[in-house]
């Protein structure tokens, strides 16, 4: 058997036994073939020393064994990596950051506790995944959309709490979650914002409460478990609309941008979408030609072509949501906007009317945006690709700064020997008021040589990306003490701030040690 | 090496090919059916924007969603759920119990010739 950091084999043993009495014995796992599941498919570190495997994996069924089972761990100083649905592929899976950490699985915990059609609003359990609660909503015929993260499999709670974002007006999972509960590191339950009511009746419906506001230090955090969110959940709207703008010049990104940024911070266009360039759908010998020639092709002989075809430079497929009529009068005046733009095109997509018709086949692509979970981003790397991670900045949302970007990343990624292929660069995209997130995906395979490289270059691009002024916004636990780095602002007063908080909350260091670089006191030295 | 893990699993799976072949009964087919429509369906099902379908069928596999063949078998599928292939990954057993797994395999083997 395996065991974890510090502790003693028969601590550990002790351990084991007290969490099958809490838990029951089927639902604690030991052995190298139950545990070995655990290992996340997509590590950059497959077949190498490093990779980060659990001792041991409990997976209680309620909070109350949540709270046995943190306990326990306390006593033995037992280090838990805490899992959803453990479908984080691309940022760490169901493994540890720490290898040998005991895998707290709340896959069990999968209750929708409440689904409220009038205000719109869920409360769940951890284990409860897109694809659960989406099926919940249709079997019951409630007017009530989620918001699906891209991977249909993934946690409500898991994806919030790591900031994970979607396509559809609730696209921002945290921003919409309401109300949490929380088993502290010392095993007590807490419950934030109206929850520390006794009797509210408004836990899901105020987020704040009374007193300092707590919910943000529980994402991406090693301070508790969650074991219930609430979210909101967007009302099943009259209408889906996509309408597409395409400029003619490189240069009209700039107001191409200007005016999305305004139509999107004035609640006009609300949902994910993503500035592209119909060259990158092109599949023409002449364009193939031109990009192939030695230095690529320049910016003028691109704006050329596109001219010459009559393509447009750059596009944006704005999404609508609402009342029929307020969607077509949204269009009506984005394309006002865009018109100040010479040469901007215009062309309609189709509208979707809400509930769609069972007996038609679910709209692909495109039914994420409108609150249909699946997991077709998988293809993403290809038919035998073996995995991916995924480097993914945040950049201000001005044409400047995708120019900007496209040329560091594009210096960047030739500098170190990588071609970036269109298929693997995504967005820029709006998941998130106020900013692009931008997606390049790192293919993981299982060779040793080309793992390593491809890490080298992902920290490389975490340096790269910081000394323009941009940070990722998640990242797999691989690089996440390299992320947490770069987060350097005053000698690193925000980590030094996390774990002050960090001892205090969890003085022994159970939970999550490493999560976003942030350390227990007894591992800090060792790690630093 | 790239495909060593895929190359692995078949080998595994060709091993136990020759097990004796038990004929499930309807309801464990049923049931199969049920966890495969959850757990294996949004990736291996029919449709538009199924990548395990999608990856098969680049890859020469004919017919590639799994419910049509009649070639599984029972270890060759609880190596994959287990193992995972490509960019497949591996099913832990609080998603997918040893008594679901075997329910899956009895509903991806019923038209199976004996």
């Amino acid at each position: 058997m395996r065991v974890p950091p510090g502790v003693s084999p028969r601590d550990f043993a002790d351990a084991i036994k007290q969490w099958g009495e809490a838990v029951g014995k089927e639902w604690v796992f030991t052995s190298d073939e139950d545990v070995d599941l655990y290992r996340d498919s997509y590590s950059p570190f497959w077949h190498e020393a490093e990779e980060p495997i659990p001792s041991a994996a409990v997976a209680p069924d309620g909070v109350e064994q949540v709270q046995a089972v943190v306990k326990i761990a306390n006593t033995y100083k037992v280090p838990l990596w805490t899992i959803s649905t453990g479908k984080n592929l691309g940022y760490g899976g169901s493994a540890p950051l720490l290898g040998g950490s005991v895998v707290l699985d709340l896959k069990r915990m999968d209750r929708i506790l409440e689904v409220n059609e009038k205000n719109h609003y869920a409360l769940v359990e951890p284990g409860v995944s897109y694809f659960d609660l989406y099926r919940y909503i249709q079997e019951k015929g409630l007017k009530v959309w989620i918001d699906p993260a891209d991977p249909g499999w993934g946690s409500l709670i898991g994806n919030a709490v790591d900031r994970g974002g979607g396509r559809t007006p609730m696209r921002d999972h945290f921003d919409a979650h309401c109300g949490m509960e929380i088993v502290l590191p010392n095993g007590e339950v807490m419950r934030t914002g109206m929850g520390a009511l006794p009797g509210s009746k408004t836990w899901q419906q105020y987020r704040y409460g009374f007193g300092p506001y707590v919910d943000g230090m529980f994402s991406q955090s090693s301070l508790g478990v969650v074991t219930k969110m609430g979210f909101w959940l967007f009302p099943e709207p009259e209408a889906y609309f996509t309408g597409t703008v395409t400029v003619p010049k490189h240069d009209d990104l700039i107001p191409l941008v200007a005016t999305l940024a305004y139509l999107m911070n004035s609640s006009i266009v609300l949902g994910t979408t993503s500035v592209a360039s119909p060259l990158n759908f092109v599949r023409d010998p002449a364009l193939a030609a031109l990009r192939a020639k030695p230095g690529g092709a320049s910016t003028q002989e691109l704006g050329q072509y596109a001219l010459e075809k009559n393509l447009g430079y750059w596009s944006i497929e704005l999404p609508f949501y609402g009342p029929a009529k307020v969607v077509a009068a949204q269009w009506e005046y984005a394309k006002d906007r865009f018109s100040a733009i010479a040469g901007a095109k215009f062309q309609e997509g189709a509208t979707r009317r809400f509930p769609l018709d069972p007996k038609e086949p679910v709209p692909f692509p495109g039914s994420v945006a409108m609150g249909i979970p699946n997991l077709s981003v998988f293809g993403v790397g290809g038919a035998r690709s073996e995995g991916h991670v995924w480097f993914s900045p945040i950049i201000p949302m001005t044409g400047e700064a995708v120019l900007e970007a496209q040329q560091v990343f594009t210096d960047a990624y030739k500098e170190m020997g990588m071609a970036m292929g269109p298929l693997f660069f995504l967005g820029p995209s709006s998941n998130y008021p106020r900013c692009f997130l931008v997606l390049f995906g790192f293919p993981i395979e299982h060779d040793i040589e080309k793992n390593r490289k491809n890490r080298e270059n992902f920290k490389r691009l975490i340096q790269v990306a910081a000394e323009h002024g941009w940070g990722e916004y998640r990242t797999h636990t691989a690089f996440m003490e390299t992320v947490m780095n770069a987060y350097s602002y005053n000698n690193h007063a925000l980590r030094r701030f996390h774990e002050t908080i960090k001892d205090a909350v969890d003085p022994n260091g159970i939970l999550s040690p490493g999560k976003c670089g942030i350390w227990p006191k007894h591992l800090r030295k060792a790690q630093a | 090496m790239k495909n060593a893990r895929a190359v692995l699993l078949i080998l595994v799976s060709l091993a136990f090919a020759a097990s004796a072949f038990a004929a499930p009964d309807d309801a464990q087919i049923e049931k199969g059916h049920k966890v495969y429509d959850k757990w294996c369906f949004p990736c291996h099902g029919t449709g538009s924007g199924k990548p395990g379908t999608d990856s098969l069928r680049a890859r020469g596999q004919n017919p590639a969603v799994l419910e049509e063949r009649t070639d599984l078998t029972a270890p060759m599928i609880k190596t994959f759920v287990r193992h995972g292939v490509l960019y497949m990954p591996m099913f832990r057993k609080t998603e997918i119990s040893d008594a679901d797994l075997d329910a899956i395999a009895a509903y991806l083997t019923r038209n199976n010739k004996p």
